[in-house]
């Protein structure tokens, strides 16, 4: 209430109207999340009236934010006299942020909407507090974003992640969740304090927390590489980089779908956001060894998201790690990235950086459009393991058709946009001249091959999850009752699939947006595009991308192969089960399941699992496998510190006897020593 | 018009009072009684703060005076009271831990509290300042009586002793806290007690008992 008094009023009194309009929309976030504590318990008020207001209040965002950067403003600043005594909250609107907060719009207004359809009464907590919490995570995602000091940018960076925690825990009454949020709020505070130790190397001396005074602070180099390792430690663990992953493949099943969503398109992304704003805006100067260890960070959080998603048999594990994965390769971007900032080749930093916010806009686009469908897939079939779904597509023909888009576009097949941003990093790789160092001038190509792996390993896994979830034939019967989506979540994902499509279709308004920021953090933008309909990042006589002869030619390809099966067949064409292979005696428990897609990978990456398997002896009467894939992680690095944690817990338990006259005791000789030492 | 001789005289009568009040407190067994002694307690208070004002001339005394009457004297025994009748405990005596070996720590204790208060006594100009080994040893007395007791009213009454004691120790030294701070307390002990009256149900129900040596089982393995 206050933010927007105060803002609106600094509408009239500033020049700087973006900033103020986009702290206005924060503020209506607010608004409306304190609205649904009104009436809590009614689910029409809150879904259907306040969640679309947020969504109107996102495409706000989007267009401010949208406009603002391709217009190419200069930053605008704003001071709110807020927070504490003499600490007042410092803003600033420049392209970095305006990026960041376009894509918090255009993916937030898609699932805003959806969400209006997709929350039921009776669900976990009371919808108005799940408004509440909603709101004030998106509010606070912004503010994140805004934030021109360390101080804002940790109040909101903690009020997202308790936001997002109460959010995650909403069907609070059972254990596995409860256990999944806290291992959640765990990581997110071990990375938060990571953060604050950062900007505490980053201040230099001035105790300064400003941003303004740490792009001033002169650091030395083994500071700054102290404050850029804190910040990868930091923002890494909430962006979900290998090892610090582990909390994804936990919190994102246990949170209801559009959280989900949320969390994995819009949050990953604000610590992306922080790295990038720490490495190429805060510190003044970059090593290429940094660039070398995010490169190899990412490549290495790349392969394994991608390695463990094959083998999943949750729909959501598998898009967390699928999510790992996505956020490895904008990792090993930017390391990219900063590997040429530092070599002085400004051109190829930015086709690096371009390639990495290219694909934060697409992944906060197709992955939360398939949390999303996922979450309609849930609430029709009450299912969540792959192995009990199956041929949705004719029950669920919107959804299934949804779902497509997004497949596709992860799997980053063109026209669309996942194509382009990874098709943009390995013309990154590829066209790497020489760099100065030797060593990893050997090292880029074998980065290249394993991000191909990868990002075929990820075509992969979005062939196993389409596939499984909606081709083929029912798994159970209750999946032929499967009752179709409503409108408003049809409405939600169909505005995240047009700017799939639009991105892949038409990348020049993106990366004319993107190069906004690129030649904010390095001073360079790609080069310029040739002509209208296509793209050429380096010169047009290397390579050049264009979406609409792809379109073109699948739209070609496709109704031909229509007409010609209408004009052939003469309606003698008959349906008959799907993958039937003319076995007459087949039925839908002999299609190929989830664990059997995933089994190659299984075996060609054993190493990677801790893996238990239990196979029938051919004597068996009633015969079962069963097999458990575990993290490497659990065993070499958690469970190991977690012991070290309860073994130091045990050792001064002795202390806490439970008895309230010992406790006291402990206070007064307490205060009986400090008295006499104060003699 | 009293001499300031005088005043200092009374002054030192009544927290040789209020000591042995405390004393008291330390070894009465019946919680009503304890309840009736800790408002004995604040009414000494409230007259040597009275008589501190009177002397200093400070219009703030006064105002600390009348929050001490009303709360301290008043208020705070009146809700006590009606809690321990609500909850039937008028007649619970405590099984306490040896009274005379408590009454030697007690004294053992003032004799710190005079050591203590010794060279804060000398840097202090106002006229109480020969009493703030008494309110030192008053808020020590107070703790040890918390420590000793089981029941979970005794142990609130005891922080209230405290507290009388902080606050007789803040007008011997320096004449009173900032007003601000002296409401802030005042509201603070209000809610307390009020917060800790819901525990005594919640616990009572739990355990059928106000005892709180059931609070044992609490602990985590």
């Amino acid at each position: 209430m206050i933010l927007t008094l105060w803002s609106s009023s600094a509408a009239v009194f500033a020049a700087d109207r973006e900033l103020a309009t986009a702290v206005s929309i924060v503020g209506c976030w607010l608004l409306l999340a304190a609205a649904g504590m009104a009436r809590p318990q009614n689910i029409r008020f809150v879904a259907r009236l306040l969640f679309p207001l947020g969504a109107v209040a996102s495409v706000a965002l989007f267009c401010v934010a949208g406009g603002f950067l391709l217009s190419g403003r200069t930053p605008e600043t704003m001071t709110i006299a807020l927070g504490l005594p003499d600490l007042p909250f410092h803003l600033r609107l420049d392209a970095l942020s305006a990026f960041f907060l376009m894509v918090l719009g255009l993916a937030g207004a898609g699932i805003s909407t959806f969400a209006a359809g997709y929350f039921r009464s009776g669900e976990g907590t009371a919808p108005g507090l799940l408004g509440l919490h909603y709101h004030i995570f998106m509010a606070s995602m912004a503010l994140v974003m805004l934030a021109d000091d360390a101080y804002l940018f940790l109040v909101a960076w903690e009020t997202m992640a308790l936001a997002s925690y109460f959010l995650v825990t909403s069907q609070h009454r059972m254990a596995e969740i409860r256990r999944a949020g806290f291992l959640y709020l765990l990581m997110a505070h071990i990375g938060a304090v990571a953060i604050l130790l950062g900007f505490g190397v980053m201040q230099g001396g001035g105790w300064q927390f400003t941003f303004d005074a740490m792009r001033g602070a002169a650091l030395t180099p083994l500071r700054a590489t102290l404050a850029f390792t804190l910040a990868m430690a930091g923002f890494g663990a909430k962006a979900g980089v290998a090892p610090a992953h582990v909390w994804l493949p936990e919190a994102h099943p246990a949170a209801p779908s559009p959280v989900s969503a949320l969390m994995s398109g819009l949050m990953l992304k604000t610590a992306i956001y922080g790295l990038l704003r720490v490495t190429f805006d805060l510190l003044h100067v970059r090593f290429w060894q940094w660039g070398l260890a995010a490169l190899v960070l990412g490549l290495f959080s790349g392969l394994f998201g991608a390695i463990f998603a094959a083998v999943q048999t949750d729909m959501k594990r598998l898009l967390a790690y699928s999510s790992i994965e996505n956020v490895g390769l904008i990792v090993a971007a930017i390391g990219l990235a900063i590997l040429f900032a530092a070599s002085r080749m400004p051109l190829f930093a930015a086709l690096a950086l371009a390639a990495a916010l290219l694909h934060v806009l697409n992944h906060s686009l197709f992955k939360s459009m398939l949390f999303l469908t996922t979450g309609s897939v849930m609430h029709a079939t009450k299912q969540r393991s792959l192995g009990k779904l199956g041929g949705l597509i004719h029950s669920m023909p919107w959804i299934a058709a949804f779902a497509l888009v997004a497949t596709l576009a992860i799997a980053g097949l063109p026209p669309l946009n996942g194509f382009v941003s990874e098709w943009l990093l390995l013309q990154a790789f590829l066209f790497t001249p020489r760099l100065p160092q030797p060593f990893v001038n050997m090292l880029v190509p074998l980065g290249a091959a394993a991000m191909a792996l990868t990002v075929a390993l990820a075509a992969y896994v979005m062939v196993k999850f389409y596939g499984i979830v909606f081709l083929g034939r029912p798994r159970e019967a209750a999946l032929k009752e499967a009752h179709r989506s409503n409108w408003l979540e049809r409405v939600g994902l169909a505005w995240l699939a047009a700017g799939c499509l639009a991105i892949g279709v038409e990348p020049q308004l993106a990366l004319h947006a993107v190069g906004g920021v690129t030649g904010m953090l390095v001073g360079q933008t790609v080069a310029a595009s040739p002509s209208a309909w296509r793209i050429a990042p380096i010169a047009p006589e290397q390579a050049s991308y264009s979406g609409w002869i792809f379109l073109a030619t699948i739209l070609c390809v496709f109704a031909i192969a229509y007409l010609a099966v209408r004009l052939l067949t003469h309606g003698r064409a008959r349906r008959s089960p799907p993958w039937d292979c003319g076995y007459p005696w087949q039925d839908a428990r002999m299609q190929d399941t989830a664990e059997g897609f995933g089994q190659p990978i299984r075996l060609f990456f054993g190493s990677f699992f801790w893996m238990q398997v239990h196979l029938p002896s051919p004597a068996d009467e009633k015969p079962s496998y069963r097999v458990h894939i575990e993290d490497r992680f659990w065993r070499a690095l958690y469970r190991p510190v977690a012991a070290g944690v309860q073994r130091a817990a045990d050792a001064v338990s002795f202390l806490q006897s439970g008895r309230l006259a010992i406790y006291l005791l402990f206070s007064f000789l307490t205060l009986l020593v400090l008295l006499v030492f104060a003699l | 018009m009293l001499e300031s001789a005088l005043v200092v005289e009374l002054l030192k009568l009544l927290a040789a009072g209020m000591l042995l009040v405390s004393f008291a407190m330390l070894a009465t067994r019946r919680i009503q009684r304890l309840i009736s002694l800790f408002a004995w307690q604040g009414a000494i208070l409230f007259l040597s703060t009275l008589l501190v004002a009177h002397d200093a001339g400070l219009t703030e005394l006064y105002f600390s005076a009348a929050l001490t009457l009303a709360l301290k004297v008043v208020a705070l025994p009146l809700i006590l009271h009606k809690l321990v009748r609500r909850l039937d405990a008028q007649q619970d005596s405590e099984r306490l831990v040896h009274i005379p070996a408590t009454m030697l720590a007690g004294l053992v204790l003032v004799i710190l509290a005079f050591g203590l208060a010794q060279p804060i006594s000398q840097l202090a100009t106002t006229i109480l300042r020969h009493t703030i080994g008494v309110a030192l040893a008053v808020i020590l007395l107070s703790f040890l009586m918390m420590i000793t007791r089981r029941k979970a009213v005794s142990q609130v009454i005891g922080f209230l002793a405290m507290e009388n004691g902080l606050f007789f120790a803040a007008t011997s030294a320096t004449y009173g806290m900032p007003m601000v701070i002296e409401l802030g307390i005042a509201l603070d002990l209000l809610v307390a007690v009020y917060i800790l009256g819901i525990f005594f149900f919640q616990i009572r129900e739990q355990f059928d008992s106000l005892d709180l040596h059931h609070m044992e089982s609490l602990k985590e393995e």
